[in-house]
């Protein structure tokens, strides 16, 4: 179960090493996106797909909003 | 894994950095004007039109206890009685937009619903939905698009 955290916890994370994973679509990360994110739209996020990723690290996703 | 429940919306109305093809583009949040006066529900009529009016303004979000927009006053509702309570006075579900929304494209919500003012609310489900930003004045937003047109590409 992820665990939510604030915009806070997410610049001190990402400081630290976290890897920011933005899981809109691509056409919208390349609109814009938080600086430093990585891509990996929601539909495609599996175990292959990130297999890449240094998962010593702590992965933090984020979507658009609450709504 | 860690889920950032704010997301880009959150982000984005903390004018935190940001990269990408429209990244820089203004928001509602950067124009809106935050000093708009509000009121409570159960406030006399008559008290909320006197403040309002001395600070130079027309206009009254009606708030709840944590901010929640309940409603509007502006022109029609200051002629009624000075003893009706601001509730019963106001008028209810007034346009809105959000922080995070594009000055280029809410120009076309004021346009088309011919509208001169937008209330400003925060996304969620939450206790902070709803929740009064601002308010959008139309000659801001044309006026910020106006000088976005003449600065050099």
């Amino acid at each position: 179960m992820p665990t939510r955290i604030t915009r806070e916890d997410v610049q001190r994370m990402t400081a630290e090493g976290a890897v920011l994973i933005d899981a809109l679509s691509e056409s919208e990360y390349v609109e814009e996106h938080i600086a430093g994110a990585v891509n990996f739209p929601l539909r495609k996020l599996d175990r292959q797909t990130t297999a890449h990723l240094a998962m010593d690290a702590p992965l933090i996703v984020y979507c658009y909003d609450l709504d | 894994m860690h889920d950032y429940a704010g997301g880009k919306a959150d982000w984005v109305v903390h004018g935190l950095p940001l990269e990408g093809r429209t990244a820089g583009r203004r928001r509602a949040i950067e124009v809106c004007r935050k000093d708009i006066p509000t009121c409570g529900p159960h406030e006399p009529l008559g008290e909320v039109r006197d403040r309002v009016r001395a600070g130079g303004y027309e206009m009254c979000v009606v708030v709840n206890e944590r901010g929640i927009v309940l409603g509007r006053l502006q022109r029609k509702s200051w002629e009624k009685e000075p003893e009706s309570l601001a509730e019963d006075c106001m008028q209810l579900g007034p346009p809105t937009t959000r922080p995070d929304h594009f000055l280029h494209e809410v120009i076309g919500r004021f346009r088309k619903g011919n509208l001169d003012r937008l209330l400003v609310t925060w996304y969620g489900r939450d206790e902070d939905g709803g929740r009064l930003v601002g308010v959008l004045f139309r000659e801001d937003v044309e006026r910020v698009l106006a000088e976005n047109e003449r600065l050099p590409r």
